[in-house]
């Protein structure tokens, strides 16, 4: 009687206790993801939907303060209220991940264009089929070339740039002039002479690499690459690693540091997306090639008259087969969750961040360039490298291979890239035989993947 | 009505009743372990299982969105990652030397650090107190603000560990790189053992309270020295801890995320490129879930067998100390 | 607790050495090694409070063991770069609850392995410390599904939730915790409980008015050791959170991956963050040498 009276009240506190502590622990005050209620049937007006957004600005807390005007004007003008989440680039992609994974995810999400592909192959996302598109806005509005990075070709695309940047040479004025050159190289020649001339062995550099960044480093063969005649990825989608053009487009890179000698050894350690922008905007390196850097370089203290943008430089003889290529297209896609219960309101958003007005105002603010051609009667984006760059996009920008695997490309090519860069920094010379080593590594690891 | 019939037994005869009464609780116990019972499934068991599961399924980016479906695959995922001929192989058997290495290094370094400034502070001496508080700071201090600085440190440029090699002490003209190359092993067993020598301390001299003193006065007086009393009393005192820390110590490290991810980002030097990041790589940066669960349970079937091992040598050795 | 046994310790004998006293030589070996592992712990600690009062260009450039000039700027801007206050408010509310659950299931769950011989004991014990050895990476995706799910299915949303991360992370201690409660249970003598029972208490009330007092360096370690786990876990918590729910461990990240590396900001931040646990561990650190002691010695 008693033992049993006992053991009841045991069991009985020992779950009370654990039951009182979940709950006053769990009194969670976030809005739920998921948002609930409303269908695609009903007038988007009243619902509310969750953004996230990638992290341009100085900091998440600039963007957040970039944005919620914004969305705010959004919500006075349609009734949609917008839960707006920045995401920093170390989490996004794994964010997305997940939210695909689970099907639990925002309605509206900014991805990097070069995952496009990607995206699209895991059908996470809603296909921008052309009555889609005709909800969004008018595709002439987009440039063609940001446009072209949204997806496999043949498929309905899985996003609608908001942001355009291209690569570019920035220049040190000063230095140049110092250094008794004229005007920017236009060929790999001049720019490894130059950056020679612009080396002083104590402490200043001709050109700066974010060596040990992925992407960075994946971009970089891509643009080199497409110049060598070379290519990632045969028709069929077969990855190409070790062919002689990309052994040598590597190579090209790396011997910047390993036998030019132009680059500073450190730049092998540079990771976070910053070290090459403070480097060149502090006037330890004449050169930097960057997507635009306006923004950056002033919060650094270098102003606009400091230095200039050129084209990426071309082979002096451009080997058989070669592209005139000197950027991919770099940006940022908006891409709607094909998860999402507010398919229209989420539309609404796309098409409102994609105007004009918001186009000219989101990249004011972030110092890239709209996807919208016209946004460009802003003065804002009339400036002489805003204009270098936009031509850059118009005419010798191409996108990143538009193949589901783009993504293991980059980290599997990036990698290998700055396991090389570490190689060069210790002093090794960097062989064919080493590029084509590491790159047929990646190759298999790439291959892996599938 | 136990207790009631218990009340005025004499005390030696409670033992007894005490097995009686624990066999007609039959139930007690298991209530007790229920919300232990059940909150091990939920997190522990039930998604270990199902990561098993899915280390049979080819759950690569194209599934991922429905990954019940994703097609069987076989022992496909195993076979991959034991294919030393092909660059994941080889990768992945790399890693493991590379995990063993830095295991045995950081467990033994810590033990010693450990046991060593346990033994020196084992007798009085003024700020003994103040200085073991100082000693668990490092344990004490979260790991990823611990590991941030040491990143921070170990910048070439940078970092205070060039700045003394190369500038205040003049070893070397070129600046070494410590995060990436040859070097960023050794940063990494630095990191480790700093922040891992003080548990090893806490656990030996927890350990050595438990010792009786007059051991002690009993060796001294038959002539023994430091170093005898040391291998005589100590060090067998302290083999169950001994046991149980080196045990805990290298399953820890063993399976060691946080020190490698926050110290070298999502791609380490091929020299430091531990399992759990490898791993991790393949499962979130290569999108192959299958792959990746396949590495986690081979890494998981190989601690298990090393802990069998271990359990079953050390009991032996402990009886045969018993007899 | 007698935190300081060990010989020659009365309080009168100074000047007189005692035979168990230490040789010259073992006190300049002491002296030398604890001076170089006094500086090896040091230095990072040195480096993270220094770097936090400098202003940003002294942590871009070249290390200095001194500041340019000092400044406190670092310790008001961290909190404005990310969004500081409220990943220590989730850090918070994520460590305490889990730790308050844990030592709660901790103690019964122990207290049956250790008072009781029922079938399947062993299995439980042999069960709970493999787990252990599970890599996190390997289930930390199928458990975000099965929280997804739950969610789907109950309602009670655990992904992305403080909820789920105080469930995910009590678990993650219970293994250690009930194994080095349920040897400290053994140390302390039947003969209590007996003792509670004759006066006419049941097993709920011998094991809360007798056990958990006798055993409190026991659950004070458990403690501190849930709270540290909980604070410091990187993995799950990058997946399992959002910007709502984000803990300092993966919050502090952001300083670095924004467009600008705020060292001194960094540093800042790590050391408010450090600070409760290390206060917190530092002030019940003879507690856990006495619970240690007990827990691991059997």
């Amino acid at each position: 009687m008693h033992g049993l009276a006992h053991r009841r009240t045991t069991a009985t506190i020992a779950a009370a206790a654990v039951a009182a502590l979940l709950a006053a622990c769990g009194s969670d005050t976030k809005p739920s993801t998921t948002t609930t209620g409303g269908s695609s049937g009903a007038p988007a007006s009243g619902q509310s939907i969750t953004y996230w957004a990638s992290d341009q600005g100085s900091s998440i807390a600039d963007d957040v303060k970039v944005l919620t005007p914004e969305l705010k004007a959004f919500t006075a003008q349609t009734g949609i209220k917008v839960n707006l989440e920045v995401i920093g680039w170390n989490d996004l992609l794994n964010r997305i991940l997940a939210a695909t994974t689970s099907g639990q995810g925002p309605d509206v999400v900014n991805i990097g264009n070069t995952w496009s592909a990607s995206l699209q192959a895991t059908g996470a996302f809603l296909p921008v089929s052309s009555d889609v598109m005709t909800q969004i806005g008018d595709t002439g509005r987009f440039l063609p070339g940001a446009l072209a990075a949204t997806g496999a070709a043949g498929k309905p695309p899985v996003g609608v740039p908001i942001y355009s940047t291209a690569y570019g040479l920035y220049y040190n004025k000063a230095a140049f002039a110092a250094a008794g050159i004229a005007t920017p190289p236009a060929t790999w020649e001049d720019l490894v002479a130059d950056g020679k001339k612009l080396t002083d062995g104590a402490g200043k550099w001709g050109l700066t690499l974010e060596a040990g960044q992925i992407p960075e480093n994946a971009h970089a063969a891509f643009v080199f690459s497409e110049q060598q005649g070379g290519s990632w990825f045969d028709d069929a989608g077969k990855p190409t690693f070790t062919t002689p053009q990309n052994v040598a487009a590597i190579k090209q890179i790396v011997d910047f540091m390993a036998a030019d000698k132009i680059v500073n050894p450190s730049d092998a350690e540079s990771s976070n997306g910053t070290e090459a922008l403070q480097e060149f905007a502090s006037g330890k390196a004449a050169m930097l090639m960057w997507q635009p850097a306006g923004a950056n370089l002033a919060k650094y203290g270098m102003t606009a008259d400091q230095y200039g943008v050129a084209p990426l430089p071309f082979p002096a003889s451009p080997p058989a087969g070669s592209k005139h290529i000197d950027s991919m297209v770099g940006g940022i896609n908006l891409a709607v969750f094909a998860n999402t219960k507010h398919k229209d309101a989420a539309l609404q958003l796309v098409k409102f961040l994609t105007s004009q007005p918001e186009e000219i105002t989101l990249n004011k603010a972030y110092g890239s360039l709209p996807s919208v051609s016209d946004a460009y009667s802003d003065p804002a984006f009339k400036t002489s490298d805003d204009t270098v760059l936009q031509n850059v996009l118009a005419s010798s920008a191409t996108a990143m291979p538009e193949i589901a695997q783009e993504s293991q490309f980059e980290t599997s090519v990036g990698t290998a890239m700055k396991t090389l860069f570490a190689d060069a920094a210790s002093g090794k010379a960097i062989t064919d035989a080493m590029v084509g080593d590491a790159l047929n590594q990646a190759q298999q690891k790439m291959e892996a993947g599938g | 009505m136990t207790v009631a019939t218990d009340r005025g037994r004499s005390l030696r005869r409670l033992a007894a009743a005490d097995r009686r009464r624990s066999t007609r609780h039959k139930a007690l116990p298991y209530l007790l372990l229920l919300p232990a019972v059940c909150f091990e499934l939920l997190v522990h068991v039930i998604p270990m299982l199902v990561g098993v599961w899915i280390s049979f399924k080819q759950l690569t980016i194209y599934f991922i969105r429905n990954w019940t479906g994703a097609p069987s695959a076989g022992l496909n995922n195993y076979r991959f990652a034991l294919n030393f001929n092909n660059a994941v192989g080889k990768a992945l058997l790399h890693s493991f030397y590379v995990t063993l290495g830095f295991t045995v290094l950081v467990v033994a370094l810590s033990w010693l650090i450990g046991t060593g400034a346990a033994v020196l502070m084992q007798n009085p001496f003024r700020g003994r107190g103040l200085l073991r508080t100082y000693f668990l700071v490092p344990y004490a201090l979260p790991a990823f603000s611990a590991t941030i600085t040491w990143e921070f440190m170990f910048q070439r440029d940078h970092g205070l560990v060039n700045q003394v090699i190369v500038h205040d002490l003049h070893l070397t003209s070129h600046a070494p790189f410590w995060l990436i190359g040859n070097n960023a092993f050794a940063s990494l067993v630095i990191t480790a053992v700093w922040r891992t020598w003080p548990f090893a301390f806490l656990v030996v001299t927890a350990g050595m309270q438990s010792i009786p003193t007059d051991l002690y006065e009993a060796a001294v007086m038959d002539g023994a020295g430091v170093w005898q009393r040391l291998r005589k009393i100590t060090l067998p005192s302290l083999r169950p801890v001994n046991l149980v820390l080196v045990l805990v110590l290298f399953l820890w490290n063993f399976n060691d995320f946080n020190t490698p991810f926050v110290l070298f980002g999502n791609v380490a030097a091929p020299q430091a490129n531990l399992l759990s990041l490898q791993i991790y790589d393949t499962s979130f940066q290569n999108w192959n879930f299958g792959s990746g669960s396949a590495m986690s349970v081979l890494l998981l079937l190989f601690l298990l067998v090393v802990t069998a091992i271990y359990l079953v040598a050390t009991s032996r050795g402990r009886k045969a100390a018993d007899v | 607790m007698s935190s300081t046994p060990g010989p020659a310790r009365s309080p009168g004998a100074a000047k007189y050495r005692s035979p168990l006293a230490p040789p010259k030589s073992f006190l300049w070996t002491r002296r030398i090694a604890l001076t170089l592992l006094g500086l090896f712990t040091a230095t990072p600690l040195f480096v993270m409070i220094s770097s936090s009062v400098k202003p940003l260009v002294d942590v871009q450039g070249t290390f200095d063991w001194v500041p340019s000039h000092l400044t406190f700027q670092p310790y008001v801007e961290m909190w404005s770069t990310v969004p500081l206050g409220r990943y220590f408010v989730n850090s918070t509310v994520v460590a305490a609850c889990s730790t308050a659950i844990s030592v709660v299931i901790a103690i019964f769950a122990a207290y049956a392995v250790s008072r009781y011989r029922f079938r399947g004991r062993q299995v439980f014990r042999v069960t709970v410390l493999s787990t252990q050895m599970f890599p996190g990476i390997l289930f930390l995706l199928p458990l975000y599904l099965i929280y997804v799910n739950i969610g789907n299915d109950t309602g009670i949303t655990l992904s992305n939730t403080r909820l789920g991360l105080i469930v995910t992370y009590l678990t993650f201690t219970l293994p250690f915790s009930i194994w080095l409660l349920a040897g400290y249970f053994d140390s302390i003598p039947r003969e209590l409980d007996e003792a509670a029972a004759v006066d006419g208490s049941g097993p709920l009330g011998t094991l809360l008015r007798i056990v958990v007092p006798a055993a409190r360096p026991g659950i004070i370690t458990v403690g501190v050791y849930s709270f540290m786990t909980a604070w410091g876990e990187v993995l799950f918590a990058s997946v399992m959170t959002d910007d709502n729910t984000r803990t300092l461990a993966v919050g502090l990240r952001n300083y670095a991956s924004e467009n600008d590396v705020y060292w001194n900001q960094i540093m800042a931040a790590s050391l408010v963050v450090s600070v409760p646990v290390v206060v917190a561990f530092l002030a019940l650190q003879r507690y856990l040498i006495a619970g240690l002691t007990a827990g691991s010695v059997k």
